[in-house]
């Protein structure tokens, strides 16, 4: 299967609103996040989502409060989309007591278990046999809450690919698994990691609804996983995506991604999943060119109130962390 | 208080149903676990009682139902995960080491993963080397996990009913010759809180620390000393995450001399690590090194002589034993 019609109903502009501003803030959060790594302020890994903010923008949009989200080690996005505080997302990857895991986790590792979200995860493809966990305990606790995991063209080479979403298809789980194919593992190109590149034809060979949609349309994405949603709460999840994409860098900021042909990264920025959701806005949302403006110029004020904020922020000391370390 | 008299399988199955009937959230998966009962009996009965949300069999997929039960614990439910050998969990090691060991301090204590993985390892009956290795010192060395051994059925259920109360990522190891052995388990609620050491044999004379199915041996090996005038005390470490190092010293200051017994190969193992702790904690006490009795370093052989050779028997720790009492300095100098 591939792309669905989209839905007779036109989205409405508080739908295409909302998409927009995530999609924005995660560019954002992104583009000025390299800026402070440039600086020396972020340390570590910091996996960029440039370029793929339509999947969480689309996929989130379509979720509700109760649901749980898995993310990936270039987790910024979905993080972002799930609604994290950016305050919170920026002290964290300034290893300040106040970020999401007072400094303890990084880039790789923000989760919120309070509102759902298991965690970013330093270990491609991990979080898919953890998302089908939290399904499996939403069904036993005969919740009706959905489970999204999102993973990688990398992590559906993964052993535990299968044996997860086997897993949720026998006993028939609120999973979805987005597999975001960026078409690149680090470096390894996808038709050197697989002979059948339309990854979504892997969970048709264990019953499972599968479908293909173009990443870097926020809408449709959107559409296609209020669908999925649909067949979870029917009875026939799980469900699998695959959502084609390509990123903007490397794999990391320090990773120039010389290996990626450059047009067809060009082709991929013409469809630039941003500039989609704002022509939306604009066209199907009749917003105005202001409008517009002014939710830019408040996500970039976030972000930068976000920065003083965490600048101003303590660090957990040696003392206090071998308090938080006792009884390991 | 009023005792009854079951074997281990039954204490660890008397453990699981009060939890189950207790919590909700606590549920099992596992190869065989459902109608069958597992292949120990320890989950029969349990479908029929809790129906099969909460009992579920799995495919062949340790890597997939560990981290499944990983990512439950995480989303605040009770998984155990039952694996048929400790030997099987190998392929799930990426979700005990780096995810459920992990997750508490990686998020700053925001998340906790109070997982149990249920499984059974240990040397017996010419299973094979795939089948029979004791791993415990694997599961030691990793910050974040709790390592639990019973030697007994009141253990078992005591430390298993504990398990499902805590917080933390337990690997709860079992061992194949315990299952049909029985004890005394008291009626009514029984929780063994971890990291209490339990003196499973009071003596004056020296301490035989042990564990899991060495405990049978070592106990053996103690009555055996008693007839030759040497009165050992054996102490049961029972979880070895944590560790209760404070009965462990205290005994030893009592008797000053100590022996080690574990059933896992000798290189790298715990023993070698609690014998660093007392060497270092009473070095001037001691009137004897402290001793390892311990595996041979190999895989464990099919042939049942060979297996027996490869992992501590009686006369070994009585040997250990006398050893450290100075008793058989000429025998001993020609080993």
């Amino acid at each position: 299967m591939t792309t669905p019609a989209r839905s007779a109903n036109a989205p409405s502009k508080a739908l295409l609103e909302k998409i927009f501003r995530t999609a924005y803030k995660i560019r954002v959060f992104e583009t000025e996040g390299i800026k402070l790594y440039r600086q020396g302020l972020i340390r570590g890994y910091f996996h960029p989502y440039l370029g793929q903010e339509g999947i969480a923008t689309g996929v989130c949009a379509a979720l509700r409060e109760g649901d749980y989200i898995a993310s990936t080690h270039r987790g910024h996005g979905h993080c972002i989309a799930w609604g994290a505080d950016v305050k919170r997302m920026v002290a964290e990857l300034l290893q300040k007591e106040t970020g999401y895991c007072k400094g303890y986790g990084g880039s790789m590792h923000i989760a919120d278990i309070s509102v759902g979200n298991l965690g970013a995860n330093g270990i491609v493809g991990a979080g898919t046999p953890l998302g089908v966990g939290a399904a499996l305990a939403c069904q036993i606790r005969g919740s009706d809450a959905i489970t999204v995991t999102f993973t990688s063209d990398g992590g559906s080479n993964n052993g535990t690919f299968l044996e997860s979403l086997n897993l949720a298809a026998i006993w028939n789980l609120n999973f979805i698994l987005v597999i975001e194919n960026n078409q690149y593992a680090v470096s390894t190109r996808i038709e050197e990691s697989t002979r059948e590149t339309d990854l979504y034809k892997r969970g048709l060979a264990i019953g499972v609804p599968s479908f293909q949609v173009d990443g870097n349309d926020p809408i449709a994405v959107h559409d296609l996983t209020r669908e999925a949603v649909e067949l979870c709460r029917a009875g026939k999840g799980p469900v699998l995506i695959e959502a084609r994409t390509f990123r903007h860098m490397g794999h990391h900021v320090n990773d120039p991604g010389k290996y990626m042909p450059e047009d067809e990264l060009a082709s991929y920025k013409e469809r630039d999943p941003v500039d989609r959701a704002r022509n939306a806005l604009l066209e199907m949302g009749g917003a105005k060119v202001q409008e517009i403006a002014a939710i830019e110029a408040e996500i970039v004020a976030e972000f930068e109130s976000a920065v003083e904020f965490s600048k101003a922020s303590a660090e957990v000391t040696p003392d206090a962390f071998r308090e938080f370390a006792v009884g390991y | 208080m009023a005792m009854r008299e079951i074997m281990y399988r039954d204490a660890l199955r008397e453990a699981i149903d009060e939890e189950m009937a207790r919590n909700s959230d606590v549920f099992i998966i596992g190869e065989g676990i459902a109608e069958r009962g597992g292949s120990y009996k320890v989950t029969e009965g349990l479908l029929a009682k809790y129906g099969s949300k909460r009992v579920r069999d799995t495919p062949i997929a340790e890597a997939g139902m560990i981290g499944v039960g990983v990512g439950a614990a995480i989303a605040g439910a009770r998984p155990i995960v039952e694996i048929l050998y400790v030997d099987f969990a190998m392929l799930g090691m990426d979700m005990i080491v780096n995810q459920a060991a992990k997750f508490r301090l990686m998020t700053g204590g925001n998340g906790r993963v109070p997982f149990v993985m249920r499984t059974q390892g240990g040397a017996g009956g010419g299973v094979a080397a795939q089948h029979s290795q004791s791993l415990e010192a694997l599961f030691y060395h990793i910050p974040g996990l709790r390592v639990v051994m019973p030697s007994t059925p009141s253990d078992a259920k005591g430390l298993l009913k504990y398990a499902l109360r805590q917080e933390d990522p337990v690997m709860f190891l079992e061992h194949k010759h315990l299952y049909m052995t029985k004890g005394l388990v008291p009626d009514g609620e029984h929780i063994i809180e971890f990291g209490k050491a339990d003196i499973k044999r009071p003596g004056k004379d020296v301490t035989l620390i042990a564990w899991s199915n060495m405990i049978p041996t070592t106990l053996a090996a103690a009555e055996e000393l008693a007839t030759q005038g040497i009165d050992a005390e054996v102490v049961d470490p029972r979880t070895l995450v944590p560790l209760d190092k404070k009965t462990i010293l205290e005994s030893v200051s009592k008797t000053k001399r100590a022996v080690i017994v574990q059933e896992a190969n000798r290189r790298g193992g715990v023993a070698s690590d609690i014998c660093s702790i007392i060497q270092e904690e009473l070095f001037y006490d001691l009137d004897a090194p402290v001793t390892i009795v311990a595996g041979l370093d190999v895989p464990i052989p099919f042939n049942l002589t060979l297996e027996k050779a490869s992992v501590p028997q009686k006369q070994h720790v009585v040997a250990a034993a006398r050893r450290v009492l100075h008793v058989d300095p000429i025998e001993l100098a020609a080993e």
